[in-house]
Formats: C-alpha cells, structure tokens, sequence
C-alpha cells in the first residue's frame, strides 16, 4: 500500500482527529453562543488558558480531576466577565477587549504558574479525566478505534454540541439570544432585557471556552505549561466563523481543522511540513467569509454595543 | 373616562426639547391622529408611551391610573401595541417568529407549530394574510407592517399605536390599513395614527391633535379640520398645498435607457425591455404600484444592479459598464428609497453625511486631508436651505427624526448640482411644509435645465411635478404620457397593466 493509503486506512488518525477537534470545538461553540448574542469574543484563547491553569490547580490541590474540570469550567465563565462588563454595560470595544483578556490570561498563567509551583512545574501527581470505554461501540471495528476509547470531555463535547444546537435552534432562550444578537432594539421593544440575554451568552460561552482549556491541560495531559492553547483559541475562532455561527457548523470545522492536525502529524514522519497545515484553518476561513462556499455572514449586531431606553 | 390621558409630558435629549408640555387623551374606539412637522416631537411622544424613553416630567395615565414605564415590557403589560416607524422587526427571522418572540406562551421549548397557528388565526381574524414561515427580509414593507401590527395584537394590545404606518404603503395597502383601523374601532380599540397626509386624517381619524415645535397645540374634531387650517397650524404659517409647475423647456437627452432588463437577488426578472429617454430641463415621472420593478430599474441606471440585458446612455457615453463611483463622478445624483440603510451613515455627523459624496473633491479635502471648516461651513449653508431640525452641523444622523434625515440625503445629492437628479420616493415620510420645499428644489432643478427622474408610489406628487409620466407594471413600461393629459383614472388603468390609449410610444 502506498504511504497515503497507510495512512489514511488507519482508524488512529480518525481517533485522533476527534481529540485534536475537541478542544476547537468547544472554543467555538462557546464562541458561537457569545457571538449569536450580539457580543464579539475573540478572547478563546485567554479563557481557555485561565480554565487550562485553574483546572491542574484545583485538580492537584483536591487530588479530583474532577473539581478540576468544575474550577476550569467556572474560572472560563468569570474571566469571560470580564468581557461581558464592559462590553455589555460600557458599550466599549469588543475586539479590543477581547485581545486584552488574550494578553491578561496569558500573563496571569505564567505568572501563576512561577509563584505557585515554581521552577519544578505543576506537580506530577495531578490526577487525569479519565478515558472511557464505550461497551459496545467499542468492539466494533474500525469504529470502536475511533469512538469506542477517548477521554470524557469527547464526549462531553458531542454532547454539548447537540444540546447546543437544541437550545439555540428550539427553545424561546435560544430565539431571543438570537434576536438580540441580530436586532437588539426590536427585542428590547418586546420586552427582552438586551442586557441580561448578553450577559448569558457570553457566560455561557466562557464556561465552555474554560472547558476546553481544561481538556487540554488534565484530559490531553495532567499539566500546565506557558502558552500551552499554542493559537486553538484563534483556530476555534475560525471555525465557529467556518461554521457560520452553529454549534454543528462548529463542530464540522472544528473536525477538518482536526483532521488536518492529526494528518500532519502522520505525515511529519515522511517529511511534510506541518507548517503548511497549521495555516489550513486560516485559510478556509478567508475562503468562508469570501463566500466561495456559501457565505458566512455574522449575527447582523454582532460587535454592536446596545444602550438600552434612556 | 378617557382610556389613555397624557398630562404635560416633557423630554428632553441635550440641548433639544423633543417634547414639552404634551398633553392628549384617547377616548374608547376613537381614532386619533397627531399631526406635525418632521421633528414635532411625535416619534418621541410614541416612545415615552411605549416605555423606550422615561419622560422628564409629566405623567401618563392609563383608564385614570398613572403608569411609570420602566421598559417596553411594562407598557406592553399595559396594553400599549406599537409599530414604530421604523419597523422593529427582525430580518433574519420568520414572521412567526418575529411575532411571538418575547412572549413566547410556552415555559422553555419554542413551538414552531403554535407560533405559526396564531399568527395565521389572528391575520385571519383581522383580513391580513400572512405566511408565518417566510423569513421577514424576503417581505416587502407593506407586508412587514401587517407583521407588525399582528405582533402587536399578539400581546393583546388594548391600545394601537401607529407611526407613520402609510408612509411607505402603496394606495391600496393604506386602503386595506383603514379597514383594520375600522375593525379595532369597532371592538373598542382605540388607535392613535400619525401621518402627514392630511386627505389620509380626514378619512380615518376622529379627532386630530396637532403638534408643534415638541408641543400640543390643539385637539379638534376632524369635522371641525379643514386641510388648510391644519397645514397653517402644524407649520406655524401659510402653506402652499400645490406647487405651481411652469412648463419644461426641454433640451438635449440626458440620459437613455434602452431596452432594459434587470433580474432581482432571485435571478427573477423584474424589469422587462424598458426604453426612454429624460431629457434636460424636464421631470420623468415614473408611476406603479410598489414592486413593479421601478427599484431594480433605478438600481440599475445607478449602477448598483447588473444588467441582464439592453444599455445605458448618460450624456451620449455609454455608461452600462461603469461603476457607482463613476457614474456619481459623470454626474448623476441618486435619493434612494431606504434612507436608513442606503442613505446615511447613521453614527456620521449631519455635516458628514452632508459631504459623503463629494469627500476626496476641493474645498472638503486638500491633497488627501480633510477640510473641517469649509465641511461646516456647507454643511451650515445646506442646513439652512433644506430646512434641517435641529439645525446642528455636529448632531448625529441617528438623533435625527425620520423625515430630516431625508432631508439631509436631499440636500447632500442636490448639492452637487448632477446633471441627472433620480430620486426614489423623495418626500416619504415628510411634513406638508417640507415636501413644498422640496418640491420647489426639484423645480429650481429643472428650470437649471437639469433633469429629474422620480420615481413615486404618489400620484399626485407625479402628477404635480412631471412633464412626462411612465407607468410600470410588471417590469414593463406601459404608457409614456404627457403629463397634461394624464388623468388619476387614465394612470390608475394603466397602473393595472392596461395599454393605455393616448399614451405615445415610448
Ligand atoms: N435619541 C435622540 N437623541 C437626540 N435627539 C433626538 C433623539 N430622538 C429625537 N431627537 C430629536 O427630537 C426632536 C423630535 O424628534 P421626533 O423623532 O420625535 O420627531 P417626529 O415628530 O417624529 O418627526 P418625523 O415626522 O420626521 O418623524 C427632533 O429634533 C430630533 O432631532
Ligand atoms: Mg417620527
């Protein structure tokens, strides 16, 4: 069989690619419920940092990765206030904000990350989520390589996509989210609170930005590294843009962003240059918005801060 | 007692009185119309009432019982419907979901279907059919506006509020409009209507009050109302009600369009091998029912639509391959019909918007920089010229009221003296003094021996200001008259697609 053949047959790749879309699809999902309401947020890869750092530290003080995976998880949703304040209740600038919460987390981690532990790094015995083991789809081949053995947040992640979907596309929350995103005036003259809708979005959001960070440092690893979201945020960016804004569009991009890792990764060892596919997911970004495949166009008040009655 | 009674209610944004001593009651079942100059202060009344502005001081009472609005949701409690206007409809979204969002009627799960339901029953119940599941920007504004008033009565509204509901309606729709005003009447609705178009308020309304400079001045039956009287007392002088036109001395042909043929977004084609010619010094009216294809025509001679066929003519060039820029730079000037969207920068300033086209050109801008004093001082002249309230070059476009944001888009194309004026609907939404204003500067035009194309859904404002009249129906151009002979009934057939006798060819 041929190189490719080789690689391409084999289900590791598909197992892979689901691991490395996880945490690229939660950003964008979290993303994608900031955005849907009105609120720019192009800070993913802060909040994912702030939740990857909170996550090892609760889960090496608590010996739980548990409580880990719950402090990253609301560590994301109070730095993402951060956003929503000011943005929401000072009309500033949402993309500035968000790169100052990018710059903030990045700065906060590493420096907590010297005064808490030090030179030696966080602490080896900081326990892991664990993988499962789906029962049947696990025997099944092929399929079980790729479904059947991956970490929880995997499935949580498919999990939250679903849920996701159902909530913003079926439920009266979801419709007014999406209105207030696309014409806040109109829904504030019916009588929705533009600013608690907002508010909810962006938390909302965060938390599932901080659980992708979580996944990364106590799902991937059991460890906190500087820098260690190394541009998912911005990847996780470009996918709930290549998504056009759903949690399912999100998460398909978030798979070919993944895939496209996990095939670099393969081929690294036949001498093709990683690099090449690490410019992918921006790539198929500027092609989205260019409208080539159909065009990916934002909530209209997306970015847009709303004053509300005077 | 009166259902709903406003005591002196004040508001004030900045420097602006928008509101002062207001004072008005609506009785059970009455229509009512508030009738004023752009920038009376009715918007901003209707706003207190629908709780979007708190009031300064005053108070608003409804069946005796005084109310303090903290948001829309607690007037909307109240009772009070209202179609703002400017619509407040979400584009993006269907109609039934437009009509039932906020108020869902269910505890967490949208129910598509139940949405659905009741818009169809209470369209049905009011004679305006609707389909629940189109998306809201595929709608035309006539179609938007029964949305509007659906979703209103949705909420069980008590009380009706219509701003400026005709503005943008054709004839038969305004005539559809009444019946429903009729029919809430009748089930003890009252509604309040506002309008500038005083044949309009004679017809529908039961009492009128008139507003000026942010105040009630006067409550009076409409028996007691003539046109005139009503004119003098929302402008504060004598008013022209008709603009005496002097006949054209018509030269060369400015522009010609020939055998035109332009598709929507829906790849439909919706003008169909239209041919004439506008010639300088004169007004080419072109009359039809809304939709009939006169919005892809004009966007097509300005260069915002691509052609499907035929060509374009501006002073003997051929200008079918050039592009917007261009064809402004040649010299043609366009007013188009949604000024929210196309015709302003709304956060701009007024003195910003005024210079928009004209930015790169001396005096605004030198050698790339831009020109502060000479944008204010135009931007002060023009401010004068049109009439423009609140006169302030630094105000933003955004804090202006409806009909004076048309004016500013007026006085910045009229500004640049085109050799081609095509204005869309240019009085929409104006006061009686201001569409006798701005009728006389599409005159001055003329007698510059500039040319006009207008288009208007108007049949007066046509019939009142051209020299030659095109009737549109279904894309095709059907009768080109000469506007001494045309007749309401000759027009209105023509309207309905009829080839009209007397018409020449055009
Ligand atoms: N949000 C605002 N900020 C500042 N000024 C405002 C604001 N809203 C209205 N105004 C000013 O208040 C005055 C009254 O405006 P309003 O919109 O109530 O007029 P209107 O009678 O509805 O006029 P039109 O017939 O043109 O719609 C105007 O001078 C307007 O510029
Ligand atoms: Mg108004």
């Amino acid at each position: 069989m041929s190189v490719l053949g080789l690689v391409f047959s084999n289900p590791e790749l598909y197992g892979s690619t689901l691991a490395m879309a996880t945490p690229l699809a939660l950003g964008a999902l979290g993303g994608t419920f900031s955005e849907r309401t009105g609120v720019v947020n192009i800070a993913m890869e802060g909040i994912m940092l702030v939740g990857a750092f909170f996550g090892v530290m609760a889960a090496a003080s608590s010996h739980s990765a548990w409580v880990g995976l719950l402090a990253g998880v609301v560590a994301g949703g109070l730095i993402s206030l951060a956003l929503a304040w000011p943005a929401v209740r000072l009309q500033s600038d949402q993309v500035i904000l968000g790169m100052a919460i990018n710059l903030f987390a990045a700065g906060l981690t590493a420096f907590l990350l010297n005064t808490v532990y030090g030179f030696g790094g966080t602490p080896i015995s900081t326990p892991q989520l664990p993988q499962l083991t789906i029962p049947i789809l696990n025997n099944i081949p092929f399929l079980g390589a790729v479904l059947g053995q991956q970490n929880v947040v995997v499935y949580l992640m498919i999990l939250l996509v679903i849920i996701g979907h159902f909530f913003l596309f079926h439920t009266n929350l979801g419709l007014r989210m999406r209105a207030v995103g696309e014409h806040p005036e109109a829904a504030d003259t019916v009588g929705i609170n533009v600013v608690r809708i907002r508010y909810f979005g962006v938390l909302i959001g965060g938390m599932m930005s901080g659980l992708a960070g979580v996944y990364l440092s106590i799902g991937m690893l059991n460890s906190f590294e500087v820098n260690m979201t190394d541009g998912r945020g911005y990847i996780a960016l470009a996918a709930m843009i290549f998504g056009k804004w759903t949690p399912f569009g999100s998460l398909g991009a978030a798979l070919l962003f993944g895939f496209a890792t996990a095939v670099s990764f393969s081929l690294q060892n036949y001498g093709v240059s990683a690099n090449l596919i690490g410019i992918l997911p921006y790539a198929l970004t500027i092609v989205a918005l260019t409208g080539v495949i159909g065009r990916s166009k934002a909530p209209a008040a997306d970015g847009l801060p709303y004053e509300p009655s005077k | 007692m009166a259902i709903l009674e406003i005591r002196n209610l004040r508001k004030v944004f900045g420097s602006v009185i928008a509101n002062d001593e207001v004072n008005l009651s609506l009785e059970a079942g009455e229509t009512h119309a508030i009738l004023g100059e752009n920038g009376a202060g009715k918007s901003t009344l209707i706003k207190m009432i629908s709780g979007l502005y708190k009031p300064d001081a005053g108070q608003i009472l409804l069946n005796g019982v005084e109310q303090h609005f903290a948001n829309p949701r607690d007037a909307i409690l109240a009772g009070i419907g209202v179609v703002h206007q400017h619509f407040m409809l979400i584009p993006a979204l269907s109609v039934a979901e437009n009509v039932v969002l906020g108020s869902e009627g269910s505890r967490f799960l949208f129910r598509k279907k139940d949405a659905i339901e009741k818009v169809l029953r209470i369209s049905k119940e009011l004679g305006l059919p609707l389909d629940p599941a189109i998306k809201v920007q595929d709608l035309p504004v006539g179609m938007q506006q029964r949305v509007e008033i659906v979703k209103a009565l949705y909420r069980n509204a008590r009380i009706l509020i219509l701003d400026e509901p005709t503005a943008v309606l054709t004839p038969q729709e305004t005539e559809e409009l009444f019946a429903v005003v009729r029919r809430l009447n009748q089930d003890q609705i009252p509604v309040i209507f506002i309008s500038h178009k005083l044949d309009e308020v004679r017809e529908i309304a039961d009492r009128i009050t008139v507003m000026r400079a942010g105040k009630s001045v006067n409550t009076m039956p409409v028996a007691d109302a003539t046109a005139k009287e009503l004119a003098q007392l929302m402008v504060g002088r004598e008013v022209v009600l008709e603009t005496i036109k002097t006949p054209a001395q018509t030269g060369n042909v400015v522009l010609s369009v020939e055998g035109l043929s332009v598709r929507d977004d829906r790849k439909m084609t919706r003008v169909k091998n239209v041919s004439f010619d506008v010639r300088t010094g004169e007004i080419f009216g072109i009359a039809g029912v809304d939709g009939n294809g006169q919005t892809e025509l004009v966007e097509a001679i300005v260069g915002l639509r691509k052609l499907e066929g035929g060509k374009i003519l501006f002073l003997d060039k051929d200008i079918t391959a050039e592009s917007v820029s261009g064809r402004i730079h040649r010299g043609i000037g366009y007013v188009p019909q949604d000024r929210q969207r196309d015709g302003l920068v709304l956060p701009f300033t007024v003195a910003d918007n005024l210079i928009l086209r004209s930015v790169g050109n001396q005096p605004f801008s030198k050698s790339g920089w831009l020109q502060k004093k000479s944008t204010r001082a135009s931007a002060e002249k023009l401010i004068k010229e049109f009439d423009i309230r609140p006169p302030l070059a630094d105000a933003q476009a955004v804090s202006l009221s409806g009909g004076n944001q048309q004016k500013v888009i007026l006085a910045r194309e009229m500004s640049r003296e085109p050799q081609l004026l095509i204005a869309v609907q240019p009085t929409r939404g104006l006061d009686v003094g201001a569409i006798e204003g701005i009728h006389r500067h599409l005159l001055s035009l003329c007698e510059q021996g500039k040319a006009v194309l207008l288009v208007s859904l108007e049949l007066e404002e046509i019939m009142q200001l051209s020299d030659r009249i095109g009737v549109m129906h279904a894309g095709e151009l059907v009768t080109v008259m000469d506007a001494k002979k045309a007749t309401r009934e000759t027009l209105g057939l023509a309207m309905t697609g009829e080839r009209v006798e007397e018409g020449v060819a055009p």
